[in-house]
């Protein structure tokens, strides 16, 4: 097994290279000149040039290219373009909003959505069932801005229970910290409620008709059990890649909801460094969320090993 | 149901009582834009400026009716010959650090902006020496007679002359500084700084203010809070949420689509601060054909109309209003002389103009910025004006970043370039020919568009010699006259920005820019 760790995560290596190297090309062939932006309506076409010299963007692409690689190669994400921050610190500023929303969503989402799962594939074919799937292809179909607002209308400005947008770091009390995570964690959440119940309520479905379900039940075991001892843990295996996949499409890929209650995310920052041709920020961000890409895939498949013993490396 | 739901809230109550809460009087305040660069001189970013003025303070500045008053500075006075300027600083000014603002201080901030700045720059081309012969006096002298000289000191908008620290004003103009001591009523707080999220700033309590009433830039700038933040939301139903929601007090410009649903609730206001508001403009790049025959930019100004433009993009005509002067209506240059028969929408006559000048069916590349609310629905108006007077139109849409980049490029239309696009600039950008980037011919040396007419440099030339107002508005009215032969561009109409803001905010000041001093908060 930890042959088979390292194995991946040597694998992993020119994986990031081919990120490295299609992010940097994509980005200089996208229209686009971060020193016009810079440079604002004022300037003329000396003025662009000399900050396109200053950003080392005159260079040649090989050599803007090897020179940011050598960059990346000693730690060194460089600095924005904009900001006068290194895009390490921006990253590191982003990363507890992201990685916060997207565990809150997780664990709402698994909470809620394996449970009423295994409850509609036990009861499948009756009104229980049909209400959690017709809840499921709702999650999927609302777009989340607008159960975004929806919530915001009636928690937040209605009942004024909530606040309506803003993140409080853990360290600057927990509280706020809840309290700003509840309303952006449950819209969130609503779609991988959906996802989720549904691919529990399928690979449910499939194991009750295996032999040793009935034969728990031969042996007098109650349906609790039977379901959530026998059942789900034979099931969990597409149930875990679905979860697996969540937290990696969450943690780059929450713009909207980042959006609709100000929550300082990664997502946000790629969208502004994108908006801006800030090219070190999105290049980071983007490495970085391959990486997390390829490590949660790599998880998931060690967790195969756990969920269902019979998988081997 | 209300009893079932009470222990709930009982929970979010305590979950909010754990929340700290910032000591003394804060102004929450969502801004227009992310604050992203700190310099206001490196970049001509409004939201930069609008920092700059939290921090910084000026030598002179516009008041509420734009006219010029000493602001750091107590008193000037000019010798007989207009040719040597003395400026004496106040006394008792001080940087943040403590340490006293010093005439030397104010050249280098000078010399710095004006390598930046095109009014700056015009400015300098004029001066032949800028020295500071004791620690409150600045001397200024000219190589001949240069009529803005105050305005110039004075300018709002993109661009401003900011004092600074000599140490700080001494960084290379083309790099951002790092060092964010002013001397302003306000203190920026870097640790406190979050891009994307906040900016806080606290009361400076050595500020000295003037006297004076405030009064637009100008005037006593008394800091009444002990703290500003501005919160960056970026969604701008979101801001609407907060301000409705009491989470931020100010929101410094809400979308005009929203304005309905502030103006209904009754713990909003609304106030337009900036009465000349913003000008929308069509640039012309003059370089390719058939934009480099003026007959036929003349046709375009006699085939647009601003009522079809504004409502486009305001909607509500409470907002915006007509107005044919290249300079803004309510300024003092303020004129409609040459425009009279345009932007009328005359399709006959910009027929017989596109005749005359022997337009050959070219199709005009129209730049859209699909991405600016404010901007996005004016291609589509101004493709369809004028195609009716006979013009071909290829409307291309690209984001506003791309569109920046785009018209940096002098390449034909058809192998990347453009004909023309859209924009707006504040009000206060384009008060007089000199001002107006838009307006500067000098080909080359133009703004992207790149105009080349002798005729008119030599207009704006003379207006910034021109020291008397009256000649200077006659100067200002015969470049006006030019650009209607020649035009540089096409005057869109202007409208107002309100800002909106939670009852209990008081002393909000109407002037050429937004301002949080003398704002207070109950």
């Amino acid at each position: 097994m930890i042959g088979y760790i390292l194995r991946r995560l040597a694998a992993t290596a020119p994986v990031m290279l081919i990120v490295a190297v299609l992010v940097f090309l994509m980005l200089r062939l996208t229209p686009g000149d971060p020193a016009a932006i810079i440079a604002g309506d004022n300037a003329n076409a000396e003025q662009i040039a000399a900050i396109r010299n200053r950003l080392g963007l005159d260079e040649p692409i090989f050599t803007q290219f090897f020179i940011w690689l050598g960059n990346l190669l000693r730690g060194d994400f460089g600095e924005s373009f904009f900001f006068k921050k290194t895009v390490g610190e921006l990253i590191a500023s982003r990363l507890e909003p992201t990685l916060a929303l997207s565990l809150a969503t997780i664990v709402i989402a698994v909470l809620i959505a394996v449970p009423l799962g295994v409850l509609a594939a036990y009861k499948q074919g009756t009104l229980i069932d049909k209400i959690v799937m017709g809840f499921s292809v709702l999650g999927f179909s609302v777009p989340v801005f607008v159960i975004g607002y929806a919530l915001i209308y009636l928690f937040a400005i209605k009942l004024n229970w909530l606040p309506v947008q803003g993140y409080q770091r853990i360290g600057d009390g927990l509280g706020g910290f809840l309290q700003r995570l509840i309303l952006p964690s449950i819209t969130l959440a609503v779609i991988y409620v959906a996802l989720i119940a549904r691919m529990t309520r399928a690979s449910v479905i499939d194991v009750l008709h295996e032999d040793y379900i009935r034969t728990a039940r031969a042996k007098g075991q109650t349906e609790l059990k039977v379901l959530f001892k026998h059942a789900l843990k034979n099931a969990a295996v597409p149930i875990a890649t679905v979860v697996g996949l969540g937290i990696a499409l969450l943690i780059g890929g929450v713009v909207v909801t980042e959006s609709v209650f100000t929550i300082p995310g990664l997502g946000r920052l790629t969208v502004d460094a994108v908006l801006a041709r800030d090219y070190p920020t999105i290049q980071a961000v983007i490495l970085l969320f391959s990486l997390v890409y390829v490590l949660i895939n790599l998880a998931v498949d060690v967790a195969y090993t756990v969920l269902d013993p019979r998988i081997r490396y | 149901m209300a009893l079932r739901l009470r222990p709930f809230a009982l929970a979010l109550a305590v979950l909010a009582g754990l929340t700290g809460a910032a000591a003394g009087k804060t102004l929450r305040v969502a801004p227009h834009s992310d604050l992203k660069i700190l310099d206001p001189i490196w970049t001509t970013a409004l939201i930069s400026v609008n920092h700059g003025y939290m921090i910084y303070d000026t030598l002179f500045a516009l008041d509420a009716r734009l006219a010029v008053k000493p602001q750091m500075v107590e008193r000037y006075e000019t010798s007989p010959d207009k040719l040597t300027w003395t400026f004496t600083l106040r006394d008792g000014l001080a940087w943040h650090d403590g340490s006293s603002v010093t005439a030397e201080d104010c050249v280098a901030s000078l010399k710095r902006w004006g390598a930046r700045d095109t009014m700056g720059q015009k400015l300098l081309s004029y001066v032949a020496g800028l020295a500071a012969p004791d620690a409150r006096t600045i001397r200024m002298t000219l190589r001949e007679p240069y009529g803005l000289v105050l305005q110039t000191l004075a300018k709002p908008g993109a661009s401003v002359p900011f004092m600074m620290p000599k140490r700080v004003a001494e960084t290379d103009p083309g790099k951002q500084i790092t060092d964010f001591t002013g001397s302003g009523p306000f203190i920026f707080k870097s640790d406190e700084w979050r891009p994307g999220e906040k900016v806080v700033y606290v009361k400076n309590p050595k500020y000295k203010p003037r006297a004076e009433a405030p009064s637009g830039l100008a005037g006593g700038k008394i800091a009444k809070v002990d703290r500003v933040e501005w919160l960056w939301i970026a969604d701008a139903q979101t801001q609407v949420n907060a301000l409705l929601a009491g989470e931020v007090d100010i929101i410094e410009a809400p979308p005009h689509d929203l304005l309905p649903l502030l103006a209904a609730d009754k713990n909003i206001e609304l106030f337009v601060w900036n009465a000349p508001g913003r000008q929308y403009a069509l640039r012309f790049n003059v370089l390719h054909k058939p934009f480099d025959n003026p007959k036929v930019r003349q046709a375009v100004a006699y085939a647009l109309n601003q009522k079809d433009m504004l409502a486009s993009v305001i909607g509500d005509p409470e907002w915006f209003s007509e107005c044919k002067s290249l300079f803004p209506c309510g300024s003092p240059l303020e004129s409609a002389k040459g425009f009279e028969d345009k932007l009328d929408s005359n399709f006959v006559k910009a027929r017989a103009l596109l005749q005359e000048a022997g337009y050959d069916g070219t199709p005009i590349v129209v730049l859209q910025s699909t991405d600016l609310v404010s901007l996005s629905n004016l291609a589509p108006v101004t493709k369809s004006l004028l195609e009716k007077a006979g013009l071909k139109v290829d409307v291309q849409a690209m984001d506003w970043q791309t569109l920046v980049s785009r018209r940096a490029k002098k390449d034909p239309p058809s192998a990347g370039g453009w004909h023309a696009f859209l924009t707006s600039w504040a009000s206060v950008d384009v008060l007089d020919p000199v001002a107006t980037g838009f307006l500067n011919a000098s080909c080359d040396k133009a703004m992207f568009g790149w105009p080349c007419d002798a005729e008119l440099e030599r207009l704006r030339d003379a207006f910034a010699r021109e020291t008397d107002a009256a000649k200077q508005k006659q100067i200002a009215e015969a470049v006006q006259l030019r650009e209607v032969e020649y035009p540089t561009h096409i005057q869109l109409g202007q409208y107002t920005q309100p800002v909106a803001f939670r009852k209990g905010v008081t002393g909000i000041l109407s002037g050429p820019s937004i301002a949080f001093w003398n704002v207070e908060v109950k």
